[in-house]
């Protein structure tokens, strides 16, 4: 396989995943905003945050309202990270490395960007939002599905998956990264009902409000939260779990191809902190430092496969 | 223009009737809800947009992607017909073939003094750099397609040589795939020879051609000039269908004297290239040195064996609008026969006498660029305005060199589908040939090519053409 085309994969895969996400964290804010006008703000400046837009936003625009960041996150042509764009991107990706797709996924995602061009052509009104919010993620599950159920598992399939997992982790740190002073111990405002609402958007931009009441009993404290989007290997979208993939899938290539690459041992060492740290031991060292670690260990590690797979030249 | 009845029809007689081989097909058209079959032109629009065969226009960068309409009224060739122009074509391309290793060694031809020298020593296709180099297993044009036209039952004659890198051929299968998804019944009625095995045909061929440095199975590649060309579609769906790999230049480097394609595993050495970018681009080491989209270097390890190029490079020689008005005496000189296919009578505007008949003949004639393609440039007598006229004479006047005339053809005309049921359109032909050593092989039928536009000649997609399914009947 082209080194090309295993970095077309990766990028494809990552550009779905991301559009879902930002779906996701859309509805999040939408959520608090419609609940809680006062925390609409600085809702929406931490999401523009966990997006890592904000600096775009804020060359075009310098409030926030609702419809202004929504419309930016969707459909706003300055904005490189839309939806509309990282759509775009994703379908060009799949145009450049159409000879290791099979017709269901390259079909799935030429929907998706046909689909959701034709929805994000014009402003989304307030009651379209959810409709076309429901129909990014949709769409994005449908390309997974047709990856899952037609991809021969071969190298092609382990980049694509890792580029799924990559994303994902990414995601939910950058949540945890712009989120982590309200799951911090203190002394204002404990089990009242801001906490709660906070809490919540985090479980919500990471589409983890039910299987988080399911787990827990209804009980809800910040830090099982934390333990659970960072280390609990049942959630699909905790970094724990997001790991032990990018691992299994990095050891398949390496047996496939019958090399180990530095990638290997950085994506073990990611691991082990997952194992060897528990939630008590994250917040004694610092869960705003340990979430910075992890982005600068997988940056790191977004590089290095780039360099050992030979993306790019 | 409105002349109508001078039109061959290929489907329908004067009096009505259908012909011979649209029979059975007829049979079937009449027996459908015209409603029916507008709905299912929709589908296949979707489906086409699904597929992704969208181009974008040169030119035209913000433009969104367009699609070459499709008509779902088959055109249809007969058995014996069709084996006629087969075995035409096949005389024509081993000729060219032929020709082409003459003028890079020996010259005979112009020794024998058939094809005056400047022909080709001034012809900018011509190139310097292929004299006395045989490419491996001898062959220079890997895949024509040849252009025809047709003007009566058995009157076919050559418009083009496409010895290049002929385009379209993913169209003619895409065509088949719809017509059999839409139509599966009509299949079993009327029985058409398949096309489908081209892309396997395409490997094989190519495959036969690997260079003295290929060990085992060769590897194969297509080479493309990217996502934003035209073609990109055509490129990735024939790399997918022979299961070679798609690369573009950066993906290449010249390593231990092979090109090699950079692989997630390191570089790994490529035997056949199947290039689907222009000669002048290839080498920006010995052509175009600004080019991005080539392989520095390449040209040396194909000079040494290591590399076969399909095709090969100066081949532009051979379909060279000029060197066409000679193919007559080409077949003759190289196979010792008269050739079967017809070529068009070509007044080459370089010679006086010739130049003069042209000037004075304007509003009857076809002009075309010697080195034009996709309809661009050209002029179309018939259709053309005064002023139109005026100002390609001062054009011909100017640089004489640069045209060459034809008479304008009665081009067959193939019915469309239209809101107001069947209207006839002018149509070509181009089949696709595939050589290798000792083989020639043409799939049958081809593209059929289709003006949409009523009395219009023009059937390049850059220019309102959409495109049939071509049914070559069983014999």
């Amino acid at each position: 396989m082209l080194g090309k085309t295993a970095g077309g994969l990766f990028w494809l895969f990552r550009y779905m995943e991301r559009s879902e996400n930002t779906a996701r964290m859309i509805d999040a804010g939408l959520r608090i905003s419609l609940t809680r006008s006062s925390a609409a703000v600085s809702e929406w400046t931490s999401i523009l945050n966990a997006t890592g837009l904000q600096n775009v936003y804020l060359q075009r625009y310098d409030t926030y309202t609702g419809p202004q960041v929504i419309d930016f996150l969707l459909r706003d042509e300055t904005n490189p990270g839309s939806v509309r764009a990282v759509v775009e991107s994703a379908r060009n990706n799949a145009r450049l490395v159409r000879t290791a797709l099979t017709r269901e996924v390259w079909e799935a995602v030429n929907e998706c960007y046909m689909a959701l061009t034709a929805v994000l052509a014009n402003p989304v009104s307030d009651r379209d939002l959810p409709r076309v919010l429901q129909m990014i993620r949709q769409r994005s599950a449908f390309v997974r599905g047709a990856l899952h159920g037609t991809m021969v598992r071969n190298d092609m399939y382990d980049f694509a998956r890792i580029g799924t997992f990559f994303e994902r982790a990414d995601n939910t740190a950058r949540i945890l990264d712009v989120k982590y002073y309200i799951l911090l111990p203190s002394i204002m405002h404990v089990g009242t009902a801001t906490d709660n609402v906070q809490w919540e958007t985090i479980l919500r931009a990471t589409s983890s409000v039910r299987a988080y009441q399911t787990l827990h009993d209804g009980e809800v404290d910040p830090k099982s939260i934390a333990h659970f989007l960072i280390l609990d290997r049942r959630l699909p979208r905790s970094l724990a779990f997001c790991y032990s993939k990018i691992k299994d899938n990095l050891a398949y290539l390496e047996t496939d191809y019958g090399t180990r690459h530095p990638c290997h041992d950085l994506a073990d060492r990611i691991c082990k902190r997952f194992s060897t740290f528990d939630v008590d031991m994250i917040f004694e060292y610092g869960l705003h430092e340990y979430i910075q670690d992890f982005l600068t260990d997988s940056a790191a590690l977004g590089q290095q496969i780039e360099t050992d797979y030979r993306f790019i030249e | 223009m409105t002349n109508k009845p001078d039109y061959f029809d290929e489907m329908m007689q004067a009096g009505g009737a259908p012909r011979a081989p649209y029979a059975d097909y007829h049979d079937w058209f009449t027996s459908e809800e015209p409603g029916r079959l507008l709905e299912k032109s929709a589908e296949a629009e979707a489906l086409f947009r699904l597929t992704g065969i969208t181009f974008n226009v040169y030119g035209d960068p913000g433009a969104a992607e367009r699609l070459i309409p499709f008509d779902l009224i088959p055109r249809i060739i007969g058995g014996r017909e069709w084996a006629l122009v087969a075995k035409g074509i096949e005389q024509r391309v081993r000729a060219l073939n032929a020709f082409l290793h003459d003028i890079y060694h020996r010259q005979e031809i112009i020794k024998a003094g058939r094809i005056p020298a400047r022909m080709i020593a001034q012809n900018a296709a011509f190139l310097p750099q292929m004299i006395g180099m045989t490419p491996p297993g001898g062959i220079y044009t890997h895949i024509v397609g040849t252009d025809l036209v047709r003007t009566g039952p058995d009157e076919f004659f050559v418009l083009e040589d496409n010895a290049r890198t002929p385009s379209g051929v993913s169209y003619m299968l895409e065509n088949r795939e719809t017509m059999l998804h839409m139509f599966p019944e009509l299949f079993s009625k009327v029985k058409v020879q398949s096309v489908s095995q081209y892309p396997r045909s395409l490997r094989r061929s190519l495959g036969a051609c690997a260079p003295k440095a290929c060990e085992g199975r060769p590897t194969l590649a297509v080479l493309t000039p990217g996502m934003y060309n035209s073609a990109y579609y055509e490129h990735a769906f024939l790399a997918d269908q022979m299961g070679a790999e798609l690369v573009e230049g950066h993906d290449l480097r010249v390593v231990n004297g092979r090109v090699a394609m950079r692989t997630t595993q390191g570089y790994k050495p490529i035997d056949v290239l199947y290039r689907r970018i222009d000669d002048d681009y290839l080498d920006p080491l010995n052509f175009n040195p600004d080019s991005m989209l080539g392989v520095p270097g390449i040209i040396d390890v194909y000079r040494a064996g290591g590399i076969t190029l399909a095709n090969a490079p100066g081949t532009g020689i051979a379909d060279d609008k000029a060197i066409y008005s000679y193919m007559p005496e080409i077949v003759e000189f190289y196979t010792g026969e008269k050739a079967i296919l017809k070529n068009v009578p070509t007044h080459r505007c370089s010679e006086p006498e010739a130049l003069k008949y042209v000037l004075d003949n304007l509003a009857e004639l076809v002009v075309k660029e010697v080195h034009g393609s996709g309809g661009y440039g050209m002029l179309v007598g018939p259709a053309a305005s005064k002023q139109e006229l005026a100002a390609f004479r001062a054009k011909l006047e100017a640089n004489p060199d640069n045209y060459i005339a034809q008479p304008t053809l009665a081009l067959s005309t193939v019915p469309i589908l239209t809101d107001a049921g069947l209207a006839p359109r002018h149509v070509d032909l181009r089949p696709y040939v595939l050589v290798s050593p000792g083989k020639i092989d043409i799939t049958p039928g081809g593209l059929t090519r289709v003006a949409l536009t009523e009395g219009s000649l023009v059937v390049n997609s850059s220019q309102g053409g959409g495109t049939k399914d071509t049914w070559v009947l069983e014999e």
